[in-house]
């Protein structure tokens, strides 16, 4: 065969150049949209609520916030590159770290679930953070679900089973506005995946609170963040330095909370990341030896026109 | 298909089946002893690569189906259910997920290698038409798939894409509400783009199907273009071929399973993981990353067609009118006048052409510079064309163009390999693309280095796109002198066989 070396040039073009330089050039992107917060209510919607239900969102304090913000602090975005941790699920052998899950699911469950719901979640998924049953069992009748009809036609409380779905601090996304100042708290159950970065960007913004520069004046409910896009959020700063008890002796600090938490929302959001990796490499193996074992039966048959 | 006569099987069981439907004697003739050129490369095998990610992407389709619900409400959580409680759901859905990709990275490279070694001329142009159908089908059945997650980027995906038809004169409003199934994307549109979704793929089957009949009539181009004379200059598909393409199929799929596995994500995009919300754009919408070259296109035409524009394009038209009609005269019927005089060499032709394109050039710039930075020119506001209609033109007519390529490039070479003036135009073709596929991503009004816009550059890769297959295609099929050619595919091989054994 006639050797081509410029048509393998070009063949390199088609194969790699599109999507790579496509994917490089989506990664520049703003890391995170303007009127974000309220992007967010969508995920609301899969809640309890119709997204059409969502109407009024526009006009919300949250989106002008977000909106009336993006001139002022243009200047400071684009400045400030999140940092990428060194996670332990990050690679093809990576995995998740079950201490930090639990560590992580421990402080959801007592700071984050407060205003957070994470909906697509059940009590019984927590089996995979290293629970046993009876543990999963206590956690979820830790909470009251109500249920019903019964056969009286009357709604009634219960204790919650692992069947359940996480309980959603409130009852619909009104009521979740109407409690935070008029900005909802997003659903978590998908953050991760749902924001550039992932667990990076999720690290950046617990720990990118900080007083607002000189001459930058905020209204009240807002919080200066150097990871927000537009650097003004409406969540207060959730996490301080020994604000959580952990069990084990991890350091109770700003930095190893904010791991720990997004670790487990990564796991959250990818649940079955682990299993994924593992099949990927039991199937990238089988097909590298069909691969080779296909290429000596290719020079065999074409020996005898060589 | 035919009966015909036939040879007998020794197997007893096969014989009898043979006897009354010769499937065995049909699949030994098309792909055990269908003799096929001895000098096939690589790309060869992408033919093949693409027919299997086509199944693989049916039945994975299948299988995700019957775990998805098609309404606005649930369509979302349905996809969540399939990646977090169905059996290997997750699975299910980035293989299908990735494998568009996959299905479209296989089909773009089978494309590049028709227009590379020339395999959309005469006798294969029916061939070639039908695979621009097929990429037409894959193009829509991607676009309605991006959009049944029910994302924040596939239902507006949906909104963008669908509102284009809008620019259609007189009947684009109404085609919009048509395809939504209402005035806006809701449930219906989302009713209808998954009954079209899982029909379309059935219907490409169908046509990949005449396509490979088409194949096995003509018979394979080669990489050399030229045509097989004999038996010395075929080898029997099976086993030959199909060795070696199993093994192209293999190396595919190795990369194939490392993004899916390694990294499912890569492609995607934060926003296909929020839900969508009819009254919240996303910042920035952005079409798969297949679409990206035609998507530049189409923000690339920032300014009206207007008289200035036209009169460029119509110089080019009348400059060319020789050139498509390989030299006859342009008369005009009423007057019986000679408009465009008849050419007898191309050679002498040349000068007065290249200066018509250079006033065409200039006549359409003015026309440019009047509609983007306001040029004061006399009926410069005269914009028969505006720029909404003229991009949707050129994004769709960048695909159209590829069904008359046959008869644009008439010159009797195949082979990019003895065309030297093609193959830098080709090639440089295909870079185009490729730019225009980052430029696609961009911001609207991102930079290159923060000296120019890629707007522009976009604009200017738009131009040589449309450039190459209007004006060079033709121009070199009447002046291109093909380098020296094989008698034979057989001698070729033999001299380049002796070649490498000297070398060794």
């Amino acid at each position: 065969m006639v050797r081509h070396p410029l048509s393998l040039t070009a063949m390199a073009v088609v194969l790699l150049a599109m999507p790579v330089v496509s994917h490089a050039a989506a990664g520049k992107q703003t890391p995170n949209a303007p009127g974000e917060e309220t992007a967010v209510a969508a995920d609301a919607a899969s809640g309890t609520s119709p997204a059409t239900s969502e109407a009024a969102d526009a006009d919300t304090p949250a989106a002008e916030t977000a909106q009336g913000s993006t001139e002022h602090a243009e200047a400071a975005h684009g400045e400030y590159e999140m940092d990428h941790l060194n996670w332990s699920f990050n690679g093809i052998f990576g995995a998740y770290d079950r201490a930090s899950l639990q560590r992580g699911f421990q402080i959801y469950k007592e700071v984050c679930s407060a205003c957070h719901s994470m909906t697509r979640l059940s009590y019984r998924n927590l089996s995979a953070l290293g629970y046993n049953d009876g543990e999963v069992k206590a956690i979820a009748a830790s909470v009251t679900v109500s249920d019903g009809p019964n056969d009286e036609g009357e709604m009634f409380d219960r204790p919650g089973r692992p069947s359940d779905h996480f309980k959603s601090p409130f009852p619909n996304v009104q009521a979740a506005k109407a409690g935070n100042g008029g900005a909802y708290p997003p659903d978590l159950s998908l953050i991760a995946k749902a924001r550039h970065g992932g667990a990076d960007y999720i690290h950046a913004i617990l720990t990118g609170y900080s007083e607002p520069p000189a001459g930058k004046e905020l209204m009240s409910g807002q919080y200066w963040n150097r990871a927000m896009h537009g650097n003004i959020i409406a969540m207060p700063p959730p996490l301080t330095d020994g604000r959580v008890a952990y069990s084990d002796n991890s350091p109770q600090t700003l930095e190893q909370y904010s791991r720990d938490v997004s670790q487990f929302l990564t796991w959250a959001a990818e649940p079955h990341m682990e299993e994924r990796k593992r099949i990927g490499i039991k199937a990238f193996l089988f097909m590298l030896v069909l691969t080779g074992v296909l290429f000596g039966v290719k020079k065999k048959i074409w020996a005898d026109q060589h | 298909m035919s009966a015909g006569p036939r040879e007998p099987f020794e197997n007893p069981v096969i014989e009898w089946f043979d006897s009354r439907l010769p499937i065995f004697t049909m699949m030994q003739k098309e792909y055990g002893v269908f003799p096929t050129p001895k000098n096939f490369n690589y790309f060869w095998s992408f033919g093949g690569i693409a027919m299997t990610m086509l199944i693989l992407m049916i039945v994975t389709g299948i299988f995700l189906a019957m775990n998805y619900t098609p309404q606005e409400n649930m369509a979302f959580d349905s996809v969540e259910h399939i990646m977090r409680d169905v059996n290997y759901g997750w699975m299910l859905r980035y293989l299908h997920m990735n494998g568009a990709s996959f299905f479209f990275i296989a089909v773009y490279t089978h494309i590049f290698r028709g227009m590379y070694y020339g395999s959309y001329k005469k006798p294969r142009e029916l061939l070639w038409i039908l695979g621009v159908i097929i990429f037409l089908l894959m193009m829509a059945t991607a676009f309605m798939g991006y959009t049944l997650p029910w994302s924040q980027m596939g239902g507006w995906a949906a909104t963008v894409i669908t509102n284009l038809f809008s620019a259609i004169p007189f009947v684009g409003d109404s085609i919009v509400t048509l395809l939504l199934g209402g005035f806006a994307v809701g449930n219906p549109t989302l009713n209808r783009f998954f009954a079209l979704h899982y029909l379309l793929p059935f219907v490409i089957v169908g046509i990949v199907f005449v396509h490979v009949w088409a194949l096995h009539v003509t018979g394979s181009n080669n990489p050399l273009g030229i045509d097989v004379k004999g038996p010395q200059d075929t080898l029997a598909f099976s086993p030959y071929y199909t060795a070696k393409d199993m093994f192209g199929l293999a190396v595919f799929m190795l990369a194939y399973i490392a993004v899916t596995f390694f990294a499912p994500n890569m492609l995607a995009h934060p926003d296909h993981y929020i839900q969508y919300n009819a009254l919240q754009t996303p910042a920035h919408i952005v079409p798969e990353w297949y679409f990206l070259p035609f998507y530049a296109m189409l923000r690339g035409i920032t300014f009206g067609f207007n008289l200035y524009i036209l009169a460029g394009i119509g110089i080019i038209g009348a400059a060319l009118w020789p050139v498509y009609t390989k030299g006859k005269a342009l008369k005009d019927p009423l007057l019986g006048m000679t408009i465009i005089p008849a050419v007898t060499d191309f050679g002498q032709y040349s000068k007065k052409f290249f200066t018509m394109l250079a006033i065409a050039g200039v006549v359409f710039m003015l026309g440019y510079f009047s509609q983007t930075m306001g040029l004061p020119l006399p009926f410069s506001k005269w914009v028969l064309l505006d720029s909404k209609l003229g991009g949707v033109i050129a994004m769709f007519g960048s695909i159209a163009i590829l069904f008359v390529m046959p008869w644009l490039d008439s010159h009797p070479v195949r082979s990019a390999r003895f065309r030297p003036q093609f193959k830098v135009a080709v090639l440089a073709m295909t870079a185009s693309v490729a730019i225009l596929g980052y430029i696609g991503a961009q911001t609207a009004d991102a930079m290159l280095f923060g000296v120019i816009q890629w707007v522009y550059i976009g604009q200017i890769l738009t131009g040589y796109y449309f450039a190459f297959f209007v004006i060079i295609l033709p121009w070199l099929s009447v002046t291109e002198k093909a380098s020296p050619m094989p008698n034979s595919i057989n001698e070729a091989v033999l001299q380049e066989n002796a070649r490498k054994a000297g070398a060794r």
